[in-house]
């Protein structure tokens, strides 16, 4: 949490509610009064959300939200490397969400990796006479193609749910005969509002069939952790893995980019949780610490001034022999990212960022804009809960517009209205905006770079901001209406 | 607890014969929660004295999303302390009602709708398994112990046997087993027998032969079961007697279906059907006159 509440000149409850109210003017009244609770000024003060939140979004509204299947593929179990994924329905699904959300993996292809698509490709007879079989078939082919991926995740898609095909069973049955853990998951995309219940099905799978099922080869360390909510995004964990290493840490997993299906699974035998993304994997840190009596902590790896705090309160909760090394490790870095920020601030001191983004980036980037001097002048996510939210009132400037699940239309509208300098969002928002004349930047994927995570991405961060907002571009070009 | 899925040709009286066995073994001292797994929705009506009670399907259709809903919205308790939910599910023709078995089972699971203190669980199950939402309550975890309701009609014997199948298919991978077969007695000729012998080829039993009584509809008509409506009525009698039965069985059996020809012959053996002359098949009866 910022320590001050923070003020943007020119931005008051009511001259964001004004924006609001005019946002919402245009819509017939059942959709005004559905829509209202999600938009609001934020409370800083009060440390509570300030708007409803995972709720079905609005017929007719341009949403930007994904569905369970792609929270459980893309985000939690896509990820984990040495592993074949399948994508268990029509071909679609599983061919347009592969390598979308740049989750590196290190490994050889086909040996340690498995960075393949693989589907059962459903035809008309699957769907009638049911793709039991099929599954099976694919199972034991899978397993002859690549016999050293450690185990399989079934993911379904809508029709498996809909023609009640039972996974669970077949996966039972073949882990058995192939010798291999093969996990079900019941993430058809109809299930819930948005892709958080697919995080939350993928948890309650990992709880279900791998976590405690192996143990770590080398004897146990009082250091031991394991790295939650860490997707490897443009190779983040190949930032944050090798600082918390540097600070004395034995990073025993990373869950799960450039994940480990093993190393994954003995993770009950680790002292502290670490969780970047608190969304998508809180429910396992509650399940550890429930039934493991494992602690958890929440970090924030994204721009120097969070890092430093997160690394402290880490190192708090440990002995002197951490609290040294997080020491040097800071007094290392602050004057290499001091260099970073001398570089960029001049040139982005006083800009504006508007972010929408998933379950997290929307309130753990805004330190890392803070640090390069920029303002953030409204925020939301696609798919957050109220816990989400009250995470986000301290970070966000006093009275800036917070906006849950916005319509498209909302979001051009408060872009308008507020002339941010830059917008931090995704891929179905990055043109549209670009052809309004506001630079952008994809902050999913890290639009082709990345890491932003750590030391290390913080560096990477400033430039592509510095990039894409003092790019000579957009002087050259203007909007023919 | 006992998980038990009540299964059966259309029509047959699953329904009513589910509440008054549920109402039966309440009146023993058990606990017992039914699951209507029926877009009809009349597994509980007899129970709750209501023409229907709110479903899973409905709410989640009203509120949005399943997420939404809370346990005392869709569970209602009537006769006998009997917990009552309906999965619910689309008018005939269109949407998936298989789906809606599916929501509403995995609802009540993740919602702690299975309490430790139930004795039973009873699912009413749609007619015929015609997808995978309607083998729901027989997958792994779930129902083990499966009765069929039949009568001695051709049909329902071959609805009865066409189930059996089915569960041959889970009993392979899986706990699930036929307990038996209740005979709901239309007054065919030799119905008993008929349906022992069935039974016999199938490997399980007549649980119980359940007489034809009017009864049943008087009691009906008011909502109510048999039991609560005339507990000293002889048929009252044939319901609990039914379900301290239930309450008793062991004999759980891996059932052993039988061929369409075998279905036939039994037929005839009992002179429920001729011979086949193959002379007259195809042939009108006036025309063959």
């Amino acid at each position: 949490m910022s320590d001050k509440i923070r003020k943007i000149e020119g931005i008051t409850k009511e001259s964001t509610q004004a924006m609001i109210d005019e946002a919402l003017a245009v819509y017939p009244e059942k959709a005004r009064k559905k829509r209202a609770p999600h938009l609001a000024p934020n409370d800083a003060a009060s440390g509570c959300a300030s708007v409803k939140s995972n709720k079905k979004t609005v017929p007719g509204v341009m949403s930007a939200r994904g569905c369970a299947y792609a929270g459980a593929k893309g985000v939690v179990w896509g990820p984990i490397r040495d592993m074949v994924h399948v994508s268990h329905g029509p071909v679609g699904c599983g061919w347009y969400s592969w390598g979308t959300r740049r989750n590196m993996m290190s490994g050889i292809t086909g040996v340690t990796s498995f960075p393949m698509q693989f589907t059962s490709d459903f035809q008309e007879k699957d769907i009638v006479y049911g793709g039991d079989k099929k599954l099976k078939t694919l199972l034991e082919e899978a397993h002859d193609l690549f016999p050293l991926a450690k185990g399989i995740s079934v993911l379904s898609e809508c029709p498996v749910g809909l023609i009640g095909d039972d996974i669970n069973s077949v996966a039972k049955k073949s882990a058995k005969e192939l010798d291999i853990p093969i996990i079900p998951c019941n993430c058809e995309g109809f299930r819930g509002v948005s892709q958080s219940l697919g995080h939350h099905i993928s948890n309650d799978t990992i709880r279900d069939y791998i976590i405690g099922t192996r143990e770590y080869a080398e004897p146990e360390s009082p250091y031991d952790i394991a790295l939650i909510g860490e997707y490897n995004i443009g190779g983040d964990a190949w930032s944050t893995k090798p600082l918390l290493e540097e600070c004395g840490f034995n990073v025993k997993a990373v869950w799960t980019g450039d994940g480990e299906l093993e190393k994954i699974a003995a993770t009950h035998t680790v002292k502290l949780n670490v969780i970047h993304c608190y969304r998508s994997m809180n429910y396992m840190c509650k399940v550890m610490e429930e039934k493991y009596g494992i602690p958890w902590v929440e970090l924030n790896f994204f721009g120097p001034t969070k890092i430093r705090n997160s690394l402290r309160q880490l190192a708090a909760l440990f002995d002197d022999t951490i609290k040294e090394k997080v020491e040097a490790v800071i007094a290392k870095y602050d004057p290499l990212m001091q260099a970073v920020i001398d570089e960029y601030k001049p040139r982005l001191d006083g800009k504006k960022v508007m972010l929408l983004v998933g379950g997290l980036r929307p309130r753990h980037t805004i330190g890392a804009y803070e640090d390069l001097g920029m303002d953030c002048v409204g925020s939301g996510y696609e798919f957050a809960h109220t816990d989400d939210y009250d995470r986000t009132a301290p970070e966000m400037p006093d009275a800036t517009v917070v906006y849950d699940d916005p319509s498209e239309y909302e979001f051009e509208k408060f872009a308008d209205a507020l002339k941010p300098d830059l917008i931090g969002s995704g891929i179905k928002e990055k043109y549209v905006f670009q052809k309004m004349g506001i630079p952008f930047r994809q902050m999913h994927s890290w639009d082709y770079s990345g890491p932003y995570h750590g030391y290390k991405g913080f560096e990477v961060f400033a430039r592509d901001v510095d990039m894409a907002i003092n790019s000579p571009t957009w002087k050259l070009v203007k909007a023919p209406y | 607890m006992r998980q038990i899925a009540i299964y059966g040709k259309g029509g047959i009286g699953k329904s009513t014969t589910t509440q008054n066995t549920v109402a039966g073994l309440a009146s023993i001292g058990k606990k017992v929660m039914i699951v209507g797994c029926d877009p009809k929705a009349d597994s509980t009506r007899l129970i709750l004295h209501a023409k229907a009670q709110n479903t899973v399907m409905d709410l989640v259709r009203e509120l949005g999303t399943v997420e939404d809903l809370e346990l005392d919205d869709v569970m209602k308790v009537g006769y006998g302390d009997i917990k009552c939910v309906e999965s619910g599910g689309p008018e005939p023709g269109v949407g998936c009602a298989g789906r809606g078995v599916i929501t509403a089972i995995n609802f009540l699971e993740e919602n702690g709708a299975y309490t430790d203190d139930l004795d039973f669980v009873f699912y009413d199950v749609l007619g015929d398994v015609v997808c995978g939402g309607f083998a729901m309550p027989i997958r792994e975890g779930k129902a083990e112990e499966i009765y069929i309701v039949t009568s001695g009609e051709m049909m329902a014997m071959y609805a009865a046997n066409n189930i059996s199948k089915g569960i041959l298919k889970y009993a392979s991978s899986g706990k699930v087993r036929l307990a038996g077969l209740i005979c709901n007695a239309r007054k065919t000729d030799m119905e008993f027998e008929l349906i022992s012998e069935l039974a016999r080829r199938l490997g399980t039993q007549m649980i119980h032969f359940v007489p034809r009584d009017n009864q049943v509809q008087r009691a009906e008509l008011r909502r109510m079961t048999v039991i609560e409506y005339s507990p000293e009525h002889p048929q009252a009698k044939e319901y609990l007697t039914l379900a301290q039965k239930i309450a008793d069985n062991k004999m759980l059996v891996v059932p052993t279906p039988l061929e369409m020809e075998e279905l036939e012959e039994l037929l005839m053996k009992f002179g429920i059907m001729e011979e086949e002359d193959e002379s007259i098949v195809g042939v009108a009866e006036q025309a063959a006159a």
